[in-house]
């Protein structure tokens, strides 16, 4: 367990924080973002665990850190996906571009 | 080589790749397929770090809601077979020379930082120690957080209620 850092870990994570934001910036369909929002979510959720683990354990707020962002991701996947269902029943389509009705 | 270093880089291997096929994969449930494999090896890691209840939760949650609302969803909006759109040329370039270089910067920030631990003893994170701090009223307890986000649960189911429910 010593043979690994926290760099190491760090470095996973960074790499996950920066897929998931090259996918948010390229993909233009609603579902697919929301997946990298959930790829950046769990890049910090990854980050908080290893702080905790190998700088701060004689406490525990990266679990409970960790916990609180899982509960509010699941609360805001559902009601991202509810906005796009009834978008897509107005609409007939998820992509980001066309549902430009509040832009101008 | 030391084993756990092997299961290390396999982890490693299986979050970015599953990351990286699922963010370019051209079919969507391609991509949901593949975001099931990072979450699971973000899962593993933390099984790795001996977090096993934020291991648990992260399954529980993740792959078991999260996951399985986002397929329903692309079940709901679109054939599953259908191809996405290519995205242009020029933002696909920018996007990933912005990434590229602000994960080279953010890379050698991290590899010359020095982190080091200045705590002494060691609280387990079991289910018991986290329980014990969840519940409790005292200093450092996280009771009213833990009963913000009850509600906070609860607003978000009835806002998705409404805002799916069909209109006649």
């Amino acid at each position: 367990m010593k043979v690994i850092g926290i760099e190491h870990i760090v470095f996973v994570s960074t790499v996950l924080f920066f897929i998931g934001i090259y996918g948010f910036l390229t993909r233009r369909n609603m579902i697919t973002m929301l997946m990298s929002i959930e790829l950046i979510l769990n890049s910090v959720c990854l980050n908080f665990v290893s702080f905790n683990k190998f700088l701060y354990h004689d406490k525990l707020e990266g679990v409970f850190f960790t916990l609180f962002i899982i509960t509010i991701a699941a609360a805001e996947a559902a009601v991202a996906i509810a906005i796009i269902i009834n978008l897509y029943r107005s609409y007939k389509t998820i992509d980001i571009e066309e549902a430009d009705e509040l832009k101008f | 080589m030391d084993i756990s270093v092997i299961i290390f880089y396999i982890i490693s291997v299986v979050i970015t790749g599953g990351a990286l096929l699922a963010v370019t994969s051209k079919q969507i449930f391609r991509a949901a397929v593949y975001l099931i494999f990072s979450l699971l090896g973000v899962a593993s890691m933390y099984f790795y770090l001996e977090n096993n209840f934020i291991a648990a939760v992260q399954i529980v949650v993740y792959v078991g809601g999260i996951v399985v609302l986002i397929i329903f969803s692309i079940f709901l909006t679109q054939n599953s077979g259908h191809r996405l759109k290519k995205p242009d040329g020029k933002r696909v370039f920018f996007s990933a020379l912005s990434v590229l270089s602000a994960l080279l910067l953010t890379l050698n920030v991290i590899g010359n930082y020095n982190f080091k631990s200045n705590s002494n003893n060691t609280i387990e994170p079991e289910i018991k120690n986290i329980g014990m701090q969840m519940l409790s009223t005292t200093q450092y307890g996280y009771l009213l957080p833990f009963e913000v986000v009850s509600f906070l649960l609860l607003a978000a189911m009835i806002g998705c209620i409404v805002i799916a429910l069909k209109r006649n």
